[in-house]
């Protein structure tokens, strides 16, 4: 079985955000990037999927959309484990557009599973995993907790409202994973930071597809309000707070 | 093929910036392997600090299982003896990460260093084969036994004795040794003690399952309290003829290397330290409010958020520059010895600059967690903050590895045998400065352009230096080294030349090759610079004014210092806070 993981190229979750342009653009400038949290976990459980010997997983390859710049985080996945990486040269504008050059390549590739995370902790839109899915014609199952191979079928759990769906699947199609998947992400040791220097990351020039979203303008989040302090004893002045300057009464 | 520097020529020697590395020129690798380090961190270490500290037990021998499990033990040794191969400065690179760990980074320092490389560096290919392998995945930990009760500084006043066994098959040990990293868990203990009535040490390869080896409990210290620190007493233990380390009487030199090693790696851990407790201080000054706004808008409190990033980011430009300097060396030697010589005939070429940069290193640390307490005010003496652990923890840095005062003689006592043996001519640069100063006229700090400038300044505080010895060992001759307080001037100054000049060489060459803005790091290079100057002026003046007596000399020697302590004046104000603003636009140390 030959798995792919789709593998975002994020800020770090601690990035001071700026925006340049005129506030339409994000600004780049001295951001440390990392591999999106939860498609790491995508990858951490293709990880542990591959190395349980009763799984006959025969490889698990990396896909991301994104410059050069992406390419340290690609490397880290690689020392983490993934066996070879592909990037398709391009900016990851929107959804759409990494939907529709991941689904390319994947399908020219030809793999069995696809994962990836549910969503990432840049622009959060949640979309990417099934709009792959839509392109590829293949079933996606999202919101995936829980994940194991029986022979062609994959059996998965998903977490919903009050308890938990347990689904199977055959293969191929897409996975869209969340927390649960795997316990914690790994961190690269010695031997796979200098394996991973030998293993392919190809880069492959992006097909045609216009991008449909424009931005218009990000916003950073008012400043928080100082804290009030009120005296528990004092429940008129904390009712007047109330009433009168958060207007909640 | 390069040109390999020698130790101490910086003080002869002019070099170009492209001559020096630089941490901006890490490669992809190397950062991810840094990042690797900071992640097991985050994960296993920080959310532990109060167990670490508390010794819970087995905890800290676990955390060095992981670190094994990670490859992180052995990240410099040879692939042959299950390590990485990976170079000196990736070595460094880990070792200022793993600074950054409160008391783990004590244990981890102690056992990657001193704690193994005797073995790997003087060890014969059974002892190597035998121990290495395990000590670099961490299922043997290593320790360090030199100090004993009654021989500290004096390294090899020790007691401790070894007498061979009727059947010639072992060393019978007796004795006590005293402060012992890693003494709670280690597995495998160097241990130095002399043969017979031996007058120099010999090195011996010592298991912990040996008989009659018994410990004291834990020392109460002040820092790193999770640190294990015991005594260790040796009756009539046995050890092995063949775990005798390199041979008879070679145990000084062993000592003496492996120091050399310790203080340069020493140099890397504080900047880890140093950047933290940098983070610590600029998150709270951007907190915490006192009349009306966020302390870190005072000019008080900018000052020392810049001064402590401005002797983070000098110290860690005189690090690599020197760490580098061990791997060329390596390199250049390959062909003529093993890899293991090679580096060991390093880290003695290197003995000044390992000297300056466990001098500097520790006591920038030490500035920076105090003045980082300061800018907590009250919180900073709250055990609830992590710089006030940061505070105690930073304490020991200069008191192990030589103390600080130690450092001092050993940086000119090397300097001054290499001058007298003509490594470079120190010395007749010395008498040509001695002899020209009736002709020298005011002022020489006007030098056009910008790095131009600087490079004269330094070239200046160099000429201050050799001045100085030229003119103390031409009084006090071999009795020099009895002067020790003359002697500390001339290493201050020394310190501040190889600092200033590291971080000068950084700056440039980050502008000129890596066309990178630098417009802050030049605001910290005036700043260092302006205020080396002043320093050096009154270290030199006290040194003059603590021997020359004649009255005409003195002036000269008075001349001659007011003209190479000129510097350009800078709006110190200025410089510094726009250094600061940065930190605090960042919030975090971002040089
Ligand atoms: C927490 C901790 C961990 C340690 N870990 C180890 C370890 O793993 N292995 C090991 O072998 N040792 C270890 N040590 C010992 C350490 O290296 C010594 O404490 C250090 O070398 C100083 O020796 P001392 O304590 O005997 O001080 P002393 O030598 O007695 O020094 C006292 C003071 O006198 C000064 N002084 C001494 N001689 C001179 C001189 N000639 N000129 C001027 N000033 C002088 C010193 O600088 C110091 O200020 C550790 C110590 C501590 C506290």
């Amino acid at each position: 079985m030959k798995l792919v993981v789709c593998l975002g190229n994020v800020p770090d979750t601690t990035t001071k955000v700026k925006f340049g342009d005129d506030g339409t653009a994000f600004d780049k400038t001295g951001v440390q990037w990392i591999i999106n949290p939860w498609d790491e976990l995508a990858l951490t459980r293709a990880m542990e999927l591959k190395e349980d010997a009763g799984n006959a997983v025969s490889s698990v390859t990396l896909i991301t959309v994104g410059p050069k710049e992406a390419e340290p985080t690609m490397r880290k996945a690689l020392a983490i484990g993934a066996d070879d990486a592909i990037r398709v040269n391009a900016e990851p504008t929107d959804a759409y557009t990494v939907a529709s050059q991941l689904a390319g390549v994947i399908k020219e590739k030809g793999f069995d599973l696809v994962m990836c995370g549910i969503e990432s902790s840049d622009y959060n839109g949640a979309a990417v995993g099934s709009m792959v899915a839509e392109f590829l014609e293949l079933p996606s199952v999202s919101a995936v907790s829980g994940m194991s191979i029986a022979g062609e079928e994959v059996e998965m759990t998903r977490d919903i409202d009050g308890g938990k769906e347990i689904v199977s699947v055959q293969t191929p199609f897409v996975a869209v994973v969340q927390k649960g998947i795997t316990k914690e992400p790994r961190i690269p040791a010695m031997r796979g930071i200098m394996m991973a220097r030998k293993k392919p990351l190809a880069v492959v020039e992006p097909t045609q597809v216009d991008a449909l979203t424009d931005f218009t303008k990000f916003e950073l989040p008012q400043p928080k309000a100082p804290c009030k302090m009120v005296d528990p004893e004092n429940v008129a002045e904390l009712v007047e707070f109330l009433q009168n300057e958060a207007k909640v009464l | 093929m390069k040109k390999i520097v020698k130790g101490g020529e910086f003080m002869v020697q002019d070099l170009e910036p492209k001559d020096i590395f630089i941490p901006e020129e890490f490669d992809e690798e190397q950062k991810m392997i840094a990042e690797t380090c900071r992640d097991f961190l985050d994960t296993e270490v920080f959310p532990n600090l109060d167990k670490i500290d508390r010794q819970e037990e087995g905890f800290v021998r676990g955390l060095l299982d992981k670190a094994g499990e990670l490859g992180l033990l052995g990240i410099s040794t040879p692939e042959e003896y299950e390590g990485f191969g990976q170079s000196f400065v990736t070595s460094m690179l880990a070792s200022e990460v793993m600074g950054s760990a409160y008391s783990f980074a004590v244990t981890y320092s102690c056992h990657t260093g001193i704690g193994s490389m005797p073995i790997l560096y003087f060890g014969n290919e059974e002892q190597k084969q035998k121990y290495i392998p395990k000590l670099s995945t961490g299922e043997w930990a290593g320790a360090y036994c030199l100090t004993e009760p009654g021989a500290g500084s004096d390294a090899n006043s020790g007691k401790t004795k070894a007498t061979l066994s009727e059947d010639g098959k072992h060393y019978i040990l007796n004795g006590q040794k005293m402060w012992i990293t890693n003494t709670g868990f280690g597995d495998i203990f160097t241990v130095f003690a002399k043969i017979d009535n031996d007058r120099v040490l010999s090195a011996f390869i010592v298991e912990r399952d040996f008989p009659g080896i018994t410990f004291n409990p834990e020392e109460k210290k002040l820092g790193i309290k999770g640190s294990s620190t015991r005594q260790i007493f040796f009756e009539n233990t046995p050890v092995p003829v063949e775990n005798l380390l390199w041979g008879r009487g070679k145990g000084f030199r062993i000592a003496l290397d492996i120091l050399h090693m310790g203080r340069i790696k020493l140099g890397g851990n504080v900047i880890g330290a140093a950047k933290m407790a940098i983070d610590q201080s600029v998150n709270y000054s951007n907190e915490r409010k006192q009349f009306g706004k966020e302390i870190s808008n005072f000019g008080a409190i900018k000052y020392k958020l810049a001064e402590q990033a401005i002797r983070t980011f000098a110290n860690e430009s005189a690090v690599y520059r020197a760490s580098k300097n061990v791997d060329e060396f390596v390199e250049a030697h390959i062909e003529e010895m093993s890899k293991e010589e090679a580096i060991v005939k390093a880290f003695e070429e290197y003995a000044i600059e390992a000297a300056i940069l466990k001098v500097y290193g520790s006591e920038a640390l030490d500035y920076v967690v105090d003045e980082g307490v300061q800018i907590h005010g009250g919180m900073g003496y709250s055990a609830e903050m992590p710089i006030e652990r940061g505070y105690r923890d930073s304490r020991i840095n200069r008191i192990f590895e030589g103390t600080n005062e130690i450092n001092r003689l050993v940086t000119i006592d090397t300097l001054n045998k290499r001058g007298a043996k003509k490594d470079y001519d120190l010395y007749a640069q010395g008498e040509a400065i001695v002899a020209g100063l009736s002709e020298l006229d005011g002022c020489n700090c006007c030098v056009e352009g910008y790095y131009e400038n600087k490079k004269a300044t330094i070239n200046n505080f160099k000429s201050i230096a050799k001045m100085l010895l030229q003119a103390v060992s031409t009084t006090f001759g071999r009795k020099m080294m009895d002067e020790q307080e003359i002697l500390n001037n001339i290493a201050n100054i020394v310190m501040r030349v190889y600092v200033a000049e590291s971080t000068m060489l950084r700056v440039q060459k980050k502008e000129k090759v890596l066309a990178q803005d630098v417009a802050l790091n030049k605001d910290m290079l005036d700043v260092l610079v302006y205020d080396s100057a002043e320093y050096i002026r009154k270290e030199a003046k006290d040194c003059i004014n603590s021997f020359v007596e004649d009255e005409e000399q003195h002036k000269l020697f008075m001349k001659g210092i007011k003209h190479y302590s000129c510097a350009k004046g800078v709006n110190v104000k200025d410089a510094r806070r726009s250094i600061a603003e940065k930190l605090i636009e960042e919030n975090k140390y971002c040089f």
